[in-house]
């Protein structure tokens, strides 16, 4: 029968009001809005106190409804009696209490409008280009004592590296490169297809896949799993103040642990192009041989005529230099990445971003000298 | 309080912080050799950060910071190579290279700073683990280990190249009473043994009266050290804040 909670008001003595509460004031029940107390306390109200003869059970839900209450009567100057309130009740009210809300200088708490936002990101990415900069120098300083042998790290860092970017993701691109020649396979045959020369189909998929999809697929797919993977390693290094420790030591970190990531991805990228060129082919062989009647000779020797040197070495400098922009994207989100758990996502979420639009801009780039010297 | 010799580390006027936001300033004393110093204080007061500036991991804004006389951070790159190579530094969770094995750790700063040959550093590293109690540990990684472990293997880093000073962050956080003790006797025993100059970051109450000589108090209030000697005589008749730092807010 005391299932629900009971609220009235009622004035005891001038100008003062007295509060009964009864009943269930539990968070799960539908408590009362502070605001219909709170509209009580106009017009002569000087003194508030309360009853609880009858609450038979309270939790966090009757403290904040009593917070916003005490909070109302100090804001209109009306002194409030907690005397009435349960022991327990009272002590928490008064430790809640205690401590003034603090406003932290330099803590900006209001919603930033869309321009802000975009300012400060624009502001953010330009603060954000020596650091990058400074990077980029750091990692030439390291290759440059590797080539004078200075620098120090352990081959078998670079092997394990090796392995995990190399054969280890063969899987994924190899699935990945068969689909693509697949599709280009098919597009070109429906486009070959109108002037009757479907054989075609050989000389586009070979020069698609090695000088540009290979290289590209290639360089997304190990953005996604090794950009990612260095920036959450070097970052949870940087966390467990590994780096420091490398720092206080005197041993350069850049040597020992950026440096044989970047020489393996600048070493196995361009191999993984050149495999993905290769299962690309594979597939638009599969494709013209079985779908549109193509002689598996007929399509060998067109492949052969139209790949030249040329766009292999077109598709190799390609993948270097995508995995040149991976290492360097990865490395660096994970060499400046904050110290908690969350600083190390937002290091890999950045890493992967920052990789691909690198990889994009100098596709562009290298698309458009490639042309312009009639390569 | 020991006094044996010339102040071994010197802080003169340090102001430390980030940019504009300063987190202490006015910070001056000195550490003498063979001392266990304690620097302590409150959550947030800017204790690791003065590790950070004492172990060259963050420049202060202003002052300096000597080793022996040498000015730390105005010295050039060479030299000050050369001084951090003096330091021994224990962070708070270890440290620990998460790839390398225990032993690796530990013989990684003698293979680049020494010509001993790899029979000797293995020596050296077996006999280092077994100071801290990790014998037969060698050739496990860090992930492998309990928090305690990886603090003794820390240290047993910090001492691979016998520094002159051992600087050590937050000894006991995460440890239980009784690892943690042993993990201050272990740093008295090898101050006592090798003479080793200690500066411990802690608000570890036990272990700042247990094993302090000198000591500073870091005030998150006003930004600035409150110089306090010998704990277990600031904790008698100290400055009042100290010794309500000191006795859990129990004085008075």
């Amino acid at each position: 029968m005391d299932d629900a909670w009971q609220l009235e008001t009622r004035p005891a003595g001038t100008g003062e009001l007295a509060i009964v509460l009864g009943g269930r004031w539990c968070m799960e029940e539908t408590l009362p809005a502070p605001e219909l107390v709170a509209a009580k306390l106009e017009g002569g109200v000087r003194k508030v106190c309360f009853d609880t003869a009858q609450l038979a059970d309270w939790d966090t839900g009757l403290l904040s409804f009593l917070g916003s209450i005490l909070k109302a009567c100090e804001e209109r100057g009306i002194a409030a009696d907690t005397a009435g309130l349960p022991p327990g009740a009272q002590r928490l009210l008064a430790m809640a209490l205690a401590v003034p809300e603090q406003t932290v200088p330099g803590r900006d708490n209001g919603a930033a409008g869309i321009f802000a936002q975009v300012g400060t990101a624009t502001l953010e990415f330009v603060r954000g280009m020596p650091a990058m900069l400074a990077f980029l120098g750091e990692i030439t300083q390291s290759l440059g004592r590797l080539a004078t042998g200075r620098a120090r790290f352990r081959s078998r860092d670079l092997w394990l590296e090796i392995e995990e970017v190399g054969p280890r993701a063969l899987p994924i691109v190899s699935v990945i490169s068969f689909l693509v020649g697949l599709i280009l396979a098919y597009l070109g045959a429906d486009q070959l297809k109108m002037v009757g020369a479907q054989i075609f189909i050989a000389d586009l998929v070979a020069i698609g896949m090695v000088r540009e999809v290979g290289a590209l697929m290639t360089g997304v797919i190990i953005a996604g799993r090794t950009g990612a993977a260095f920036a959450a390693q070097l970052g949870t290094m940087q966390v467990n103040e590994e780096i420091d420790a490398f720092k206080t030591l005197g041993i350069h970190a850049v040597d020992f642990l950026v440096l044989p990531r970047i020489l393996a991805l600048m070493l196995m990228v361009p191999l993984l192009t050149l495999y993905s060129g290769f299962i690309g082919m594979l597939a638009g062989l599969m494709v013209a041989v079985t779908i549109f009647d193509i002689g598996v000779f007929e399509y060998y020797t067109e492949t052969l005529r139209a790949l030249t040197m040329t766009h292999i070495l077109v598709g190799l400098s390609k993948g270097s230099a995508y995995g040149a922009m991976i290492a360097f994207a990865g490395c660096l989100r994970g060499m400046q990445c904050g110290r908690s758990a969350e600083a190390v996502g937002h290091a890999a979420t950045s890493a992967v971003v920052t990789a691909i639009l690198l990889i994009t801009i100098v596709a562009s780039v290298m698309t458009i000298v490639y042309y312009q010297l009639g390569i | 309080m020991a006094d044996n010799g010339a102040p071994h580390i010197e802080v003169s006027q340090v102001t430390l912080g980030y940019g504009e936001y300063v987190v202490q300033r006015g910070l001056d004393f000195a550490v003498n050799k063979s001392d266990i110093f304690v620097v302590m204080g409150g959550n947030g007061c800017g204790k690791t950060t003065l590790m950070r500036a004492l172990v060259g991991l963050q420049a202060p804004l202003e002052g300096t910071v000597r080793y022996g006389g040498a000015d730390f951070w105005r010295a050039a790159e060479e030299e000050r190579q050369q001084l951090k190579r003096r330091l021994g530094i224990l962070f708070q969770g270890g440290a620990l290279w998460s790839s390398l094995t225990l032993a690796e750790n530990v013989s990684l700063p003698l293979h680049e700073y020494t010509s001993l040959s790899n029979a000797q550093i293995d020596e050296i590293v077996a006999f280092k683990l077994a100071l801290v109690g990790l014998a037969g540990f060698d050739d496990f990684y860090p992930s492998e280990l309990s928090g305690g472990m990886k603090k003794r293997a820390g240290l047993a880093r910090a001492m691979a190249l016998d520094p002159d000073i051992l600087v050590i962050d937050e000894p006991s956080s995460g440890l239980d009473p009784l690892t943690a003790r042993r993990l201050d006797e272990l740093i008295v025993e090898l101050r006592d043994s090798l003479g080793t100059t200690v500066v411990v970051v802690t608000h570890d109450l036990a272990s700042i009266l247990a094993i302090g000589d000198n000591s500073v108090y870091l005030d998150a209030d006003t930004h600035t050290m409150i110089p306090t000697g010998h704990p277990q005589d600031a904790l008698k008749n100290g400055d009042p804040k100290v010794r309500h730092f000191l006795t859990r807010g129990n004085s008075k």
